[in-house]
């Protein structure tokens, strides 16, 4: 029992979301802003793992989003629904409950092959010159998928509304909110055992030291490899929640102001503490929706507050440390796993 | 394409080269000494173009404020491109006093002051929408525009402007930082951050003048910029300064030949990209030859790999 209370803990909190999204106590706003928590949630954590237990400086997070978010839309309206775009449905609109999630997987493949693009040339580059990589690589994938007549270019692509609610029709359950739950809990817990694992401490080494780290027999080629690749797949997955969340993408949406959130996100969480990215998308995700009244001052007043949280806090809310590395008292409940 | 297009094409090159190479300075000087991208230093170019627009209608006599004296409208332009420049300058000097200096001074990592940075250009773009709100404004015609013809190639006297003052801010630049003892103390500054003020050199009075030289190039830029396209908005700076600091980080950043190289060697490709492709892949194509060029040679033409130690 004791080992899984992390899950069951996760658990009842989603049966409780679901319970209440599923009686209608809670309207449509709010379900929007849970879902937004969790897509925020595996964005910032799966950027934690490049930016903060890595130590590189990725900021074009949003260019792998975009890909996972047109790559499962249109997956999506190929295989469940009848378009103009692809004729008729390849398995009509009753599959989509259960070929939803596979859509969501070859999504997050296909942005973690995307990955690649920075993930090869971060063998021979770092620091500020890997930024930039990061960064045309953003500017890459948004300016493609603008140049893709076929789906909808500049003007952008939708219809996913269309298989979310052939979910619903098929089975009456919120089932985007599950699939979102789903794959923040998954994400979280995949991200949590990786880096706290013997093979992926070799990740903390690089941050580290990359040369002795390579001295010390970390394959650090094959390491930045799985690192790029798992925190892009993870952000194609979160896009691809995040297109059938709005039911509506264009390449605007994917820009560099979108990298920047995810950015704030780690960074006001702390560098390498996935308990802090947590927190920070939580926070963050209630901060903006709090803030929308004020329109535009909104991004002059979340910059102005992170500066003032580097002013004072430069590490962040967690700092390096888990939750349980500042309630010690809690370990009681959730011991350690035997490495 | 023949060659008449071709060559009108390499002036329309040298130009767009041109605004990247004066942008591109601004982050390769505050990069060499400071070892710091200054992510706002694009909108530091916005802020320029916009003080610029306000001095030039105030010396008009817009806001009904009329001079004693009516002053051609050449003077006008040279008098809002110094004014401009130093009153940009005291901006980038108060964004390194309010934000960067603190940070310094705790010996905070660098990649925090990296985000604060950034965040400060985002408070620049968004708090000048906020206070002028969306609209477009359109700036003065201070420069009568006069077209030359040189064997069937035509250009204005702007570009002709835009091309020389950046050759001449070039010159200017190489010679304080080679020749005077000021470019001495930047070089030293970025050598060894410790051991420079045991030699007795005001470390921070020098970095103060790197954001004053990087912040009324940027000015400048962004005086020559808005009377060639004489559009303003809040988001202006944004693109051209990421394509800026691209072209400094081909260039080799911290390396002020390496920033003037790397800003020319960016508009050629865009320009004839477009000239070649559809323009919709201009963004495309050049980002991708960005990315293809940093695999192979990843410190850029002129940089050099810094020595790692264990």
């Amino acid at each position: 029992m004791r080992q899984h209370l992390t899950l069951v803990l996760y658990g009842i909190l989603c049966l409780v979301i679901l319970f209440l999204v599923q009686g209608d106590w809670i309207n449509a706003y709010l379900q929007l802003v849970i879902m937004y928590v969790g897509i925020n949630v595996i964005l910032g954590t799966s950027l934690n793992l490049i930016n903060g237990y890595m130590g590189e400086f990725s900021c074009g997070h949003a260019g792998f989003m975009a890909v996972g978010a047109y790559v499962s839309s249109i997956l999506n309206m190929w295989w469940f629904t009848d378009g103009n775009l692809f004729g008729n449905a390849l398995f009509g609109p009753k599959a989509s409950l259960f070929l939803f999630p596979v859509t969501l997987l070859i999504a997050g493949a296909v942005a973690a092959v995307v990955g690649l693009l920075v993930a090869i040339p971060s063998f021979k580059t770092r620091g500020d010159y890997l930024a930039i990589i990061t960064l045309a690589v953003n500017y890459i994938v948004k300016s493609a998928i603008e140049n893709i007549q076929a789906i909808g270019g500049a003007r952008g692509f939708m219809g996913m509304r269309k298989v979310v609610n052939a979910m619903t029709e098929t089975v009456p359950l919120p089932w985007l909110m599950i699939w979102i739950l789903v794959f923040t809990g998954l994400t979280v817990a995949t991200l949590h055992r990786f880096v706290s694992s013997n093979y992926g401490k070799g990740i903390v080494a690089i941050r580290e030291d990359e040369i002795a780290a390579e001295i010390m027999g970390v394959n650090t080629q094959r390491m930045k490899l799985i690192a790029f690749m798992l925190s892009s797949g993870l952000a194609g997955i979160a896009g691809g929640l995040f297109a059938h969340v709005l039911g509506y993408i264009n390449p605007g949406s994917f820009t560099i102001m979108k990298s920047t959130e995810i950015m704030v996100i780690v960074y006001l969480g702390g560098m390498g503490s996935l308990s802090g990215s947590v927190m920070a998308a939580v926070l963050f995700t209630i901060l903006l929706e709090l803030m929308r009244p004020l329109q535009v001052l909104k991004w002059v007043l979340i910059p102005l507050m992170l500066i003032i949280l580097m002013l004072f806090r430069p590490e962040g809310i967690m700092g390096n440390r888990e939750i349980l590395d500042v309630f010690p008292r809690l370990r009681r409940f959730f011991p350690a796993r035997e490495a | 394409m023949d060659i008449q297009t071709f060559f009108q094409n390499v002036t329309n090159a040298m130009q767009w080269g041109s605004f990247y190479a004066l942008i591109a300075l601004g982050y390769s000087l505050v990069y060499g000494v400071l070892l710091l991208i200054n992510f706002a230093h694009g909108d530091i170019f916005m802020v320029g173009a916009y003080i610029g627009f306000f001095i030039a209608a105030l010396l008009l006599g817009q806001y009904g404020i009329k001079l004693p004296f009516a002053l051609p409208s050449e003077w006008i332009f040279v008098l809002t491109l110094i004014l401009t420049m130093i009153l940009t300058a005291g901006v980038g000097v108060a964004l390194e006093r309010i934000a960067y200096r603190p940070l310094r001074r705790r010996g905070a990592g660098r990649l925090y002051i990296v985000i604060t940075a950034l965040m400060a250009g985002l408070i620049l773009e968004n708090g000048n929408l906020a206070l002028l709100g969306a609209s477009r404004r359109a700036f003065p015609d201070l420069l009568q525009k006069t077209i030359y013809s040189v064997g069937g190639i035509s250009f204005t006297n702007i570009k002709v402007i835009v091309i020389v003052a950046a050759l001449l801010v070039f010159l200017l630049l190489e010679t304080i930082v080679r020749k005077t003892k000021l470019g001495m103390a930047m070089r030293a500054i970025s050598y060894d951050r410790m051991a420079v003020p045991l030699m007795g050199i005001p470390i921070d009075t020098v970095i103060v003048f790197t954001f004053i030289l990087g912040s009324s190039m940027a000015a400048l830029a962004g005086v020559l910029f808005v009377s060639a396209y004489p559009v303003l908005e809040p988001y202006m700076g944004a693109m051209i300064g990421w394509k800026a600091f691209i072209a400094a980080v081909v260039g080799g950043i911290g390396e002020i030949r390496g920033a003037f190289i790397g800003g020319f060697m960016l508009g050629f490709i865009e320009i004839f990209v477009a000239a070649v492709f559809p323009s919709t892949f201009r963004d495309l194509i050049a980002f991708a030859i960005l990315l293809a060029f940093l695999s192979v040679k990843p410190t850029g033409i002129f940089g050099v790999a810094r020595a790692q130690k264990i």
